[in-house]
């Protein structure tokens, strides 16, 4: 029991860790500000929330105390990391930061142009 | 075994860290910085987590939940910072 607990825990840990390089190489790569958000606001917040998971099966399964406390991080990053990643390319947008050269689509400046508010 | 892999992932965020830290000092608009940042903040809450088991203690699971609030109202502040020019409004008729 203890062992096959150490296997899962291992591999959430060591998923989250690969996830969160992962985001950082996207966010070193990807070519414009709007990409380099996607990268980091969605796989960096999965990775985070795998090692949370994993060090919470250790504390319940191995240490055997359950922590409300790990639950309640993991809550905390689901709800505000996308939050924080939309409010920061609204600002970016409002503020126009341009968008890559080769984008083929800017669906926001159409309707801001049809309805005739400022963008 | 368990004990590499946690010593590994510690690496590994450490490198994303220093990737993060490039893009931070680099980034050619504001909102990249801010979005280094925030992302650093995220990791952070990770390696806390990885130490929390290496060490063997539950003492530092406040400091994931202090790590990520902080980082959401910072960004928060500055996004609201660079659509306004100002983050805490003193007016009150609107």
């Amino acid at each position: 029991m203890i062992v096959i607990a150490k296997i899962i825990i291992g591999y959430l840990i060591l998923q989250g860790a690969l996830l969160s390089l992962i985001a950082a190489f996207g966010v070193v790569r990807l070519p414009d500000a709007y990409t380099r958000n996607h990268a980091a606001s969605k796989s960096a917040t999965l990775g985070v929330i795998s090692v949370l998971l994993g060090v919470f099966l250790y504390f319940w399964l191995i240490e055997g105390h359950m922590n409300a406390r790990i639950i309640l991080g993991i809550v905390f990053v689901f709800m505000t990391a996308p939050v924080a990643g939309h409010l920061i390319m609204r600002a970016a947008y409002n503020t126009e930061v341009p968008l890559w050269e080769k984008s083929v689509q800017d669906d926001l400046k159409e309707d801001r142009k049809n309805e005739g508010v400022k963008g | 075994m368990l004990d590499f892999v946690l010593k590994a992932s510690l690496l590994l965020f450490a490198l994303s860290t220093v990737l993060y830290l490039y893009r931070l000092i680099k980034g050619p608009s504001t909102p990249d910085r801010v979005i280094a940042l925030d992302a650093i903040g995220i990791n952070l809450i990770g390696i806390t987590a990885i130490i929390s088991v290496v060490l063997r203690t539950n003492a530092f699971l406040e400091i994931i939940l202090l790590l990520g609030i902080l980082t959401f109202i910072g960004t928060v502040a500055f996004a609201k910072f660079l659509e306004k020019g100002e983050i805490i409004e003193n007016d009150r008729d609107r």
